[in-house]
């Protein structure tokens, strides 16, 4: 397969990484190491077990105490570093009201393309068809802090697709999504030849994307095959009636 | 909270560049609010007249905020004319009414009047991210112009903050009273704002760098300077230069 490898070749490293926030006793991760070479997986634990402190280390937003992050095998040590890093790694934040702070959709997404270097007609282009492809078309002029929850999330996704990272870190993706739009979603990321790393509690969701789990337990990354243990539980309107699942 | 109510418009100042209305309105209040001749303040005012006349604005939008300048104009005429001193007008019931005060106060009003209408016709007749985008194009430092956007468009965020903390206690049944239960619940809806705030806005920055942010907005606004533009221009300084020059001989 020809069409895939170039994007497996990117790879982000943590070595020996404990970070403990300003002020907390407990450390969040203590001498952690983890790599990653491509392809899909899922990262999983418990509230409060470290997950997003986890992805912000990982571009930089949050500096560790020691350890290292290596991107592409190189450690990124300045700001720098890190912002060469964040062309290629795009994050969809845990909340979508703080992703976006333009006025209008259509300037928010386009902000990413703008500061990639694309001329504003490209920037604008680029921002309509990944409009299109999230399945928001005609909502370019509508205002960012007047859309719903699950609106503001596919416009977040948008905004993060449109400057073509190879690796995607999602935050909780489908909170706020109905089923429909978390339909959408799963149809979106099952297309990507991009490499993401998923955080969620959303098993089915979890399940359908990726057959590699990670789970963070006391400061650790352990591989993990939960799948198989997994309990299934949701509401729907079928729910007092015989019905079918979709096989996972 | 803030409304944009005039920004949207079709009238010819609506869709002039915003860079052109931020140098003339600059210009012109500076000239009003110096000026010490009656005849180019009367002038200003009929400029500020004339341009809103010219931008279509709404004359029941313009209402209340004439109503809150003019209020504090209203304490200058109750306090001025008493306190002025010197020559003495005439007298109500036996307080002497200053004539020098009186003038301040008029000269005041008037000034006031015609920088509020100068201002509304230019400066709120584009969207607030408009303007922004004309003080970069003049080169303004990048600094300000950042501080303008962000704090216009966090306002509403902090004030929704707010609301949503005032709301969350009044569910849990609090009722304002003048009591020290009161002024502690305040306090710390008050502090909690803060604080929330500011958290959001680093997660906001972090948006932001992880978008390529560097300091700039980069603009998406394809609009280039157009020869009406220029024609705005040339009219913005014209009126400068006439109300520069009354000023200076009458
Ligand atoms: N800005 C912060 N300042 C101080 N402590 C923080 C901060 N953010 C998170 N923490 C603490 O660090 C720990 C890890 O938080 P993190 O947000 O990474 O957890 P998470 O796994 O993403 O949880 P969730 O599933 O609830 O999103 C928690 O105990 C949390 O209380
Ligand atoms: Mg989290």
């Amino acid at each position: 397969m020809e069409t895939t490898t170039d994007r497996h070749d990117v790879a982000i490293e943590l070595r020996s990484i404990s970070f403990t926030y300003p002020g907390h006793e407990h450390p969040v991760f203590d001498n952690l190491n983890f790599s990653f070479h491509g392809g899909h997986m899922g990262l999983i634990g418990d509230n409060g077990s470290g997950k997003t402190t986890l992805f912000h280390i990982m571009v930089g937003l949050l500096r560790p105490d020691s350890g290292q992050v290596l991107f592409n095998g190189k450690v990124m040590e300045t700001e720098e570093d890190f912002t060469l890093l964040r062309r290629h790694v795009g994050m969809l934040f845990q909340n979508a009201d703080d992703q976006l702070f333009s006025p209008s959709v259509v300037e928010d997404i386009a902000f990413g393309p703008l500061n990639l270097g694309h001329s504003p007609e490209e920037a604008r282009e680029i921002a309509m068809t990944t409009l299109e492809r999230v399945g928001l078309q005609g909502y370019e002029d509508r205002i960012t802090h007047h859309l719903s929850g699950g609106e503001k999330r596919l416009v977040a996704l948008a905004t993060v697709l449109a400057m073509e990272p190879e690796i995607l870190l999602l935050d909780e993706p489908t909170n706020d999504l109905d089923n429909a739009a978390r339909g959408r979603l799963l149809e979106i990321l099952g297309s990507l030849d991009q490499s993401l790393i998923l955080i969620s509690h959303d098993w089915d969701f979890l399940s359908r994307l990726t057959s590699t789990f990670y789970a963070l337990e006391d400061g650790q990354l352990v591989r993990s095959n939960q799948v198989s243990i997994h309990q299934h539980q949701h509401v729907h309107p079928l729910g007092d009636r015989r019905h079918i699942h979709p096989p996972c | 909270m803030i409304e944009e109510r005039f920004a949207l418009g079709s009238s010819l100042l609506h869709r002039t560049d915003p860079s052109v209305k931020i140098i003339g309105a600059t210009v012109l209040a500076i000239i009003i609010a110096i000026s010490q001749s009656m005849a180019a303040i009367l002038i200003g005012l009929g400029m500020g007249i004339a341009l809103a006349l010219l931008a279509r604005l709404s004359p029941r939008a313009l209402w209340p905020r004439f109503a809150a300048v003019n209020l504090f104009c209203l304490f200058l005429w109750v306090t001025l004319p008493l306190t002025g001193g010197g020559e003495a007008m005439g007298h109500i019931w036996s307080m002497a009414i200053s004539r020098k005060g009186v003038m301040l106060a008029l000269y005041v009003t008037i000034k006031t009047n015609a920088i509020l209408l100068v201002l509304t016709a230019l400066l709120a007749t584009s969207p607030v991210h408009h303007i922004g985008r004309g003080m970069q194009r003049l080169g303004i430092s990048t600094k300000l112009t950042l501080l303008l956007l962000t704090s216009y468009r966090y306002l509403n965020l902090i004030h929704q903050e707010f609301k949503r903390l005032q709301r969350a206690a009044e569910l849990r049944c609090f009722d304002p009273r003048t009591n020290i239960h009161t002024y502690r619940t305040y306090s710390y809806l008050v502090g909690m704002t803060f604080v929330r705030s500011w958290e959001r806005s680093r997660r906001v920055h972090n948006a932001m760098l992880m978008r390529g942010f560097n300091g700039t907005f980069p603009v998406l606004d394809t609009t280039t300077f157009r020869r009406r533009d220029l024609y705005f221009l040339l009219l913005f300084t014209a009126s400068a230069l006439v109300l520069a020059a009354v000023s200076l001989t009458w």
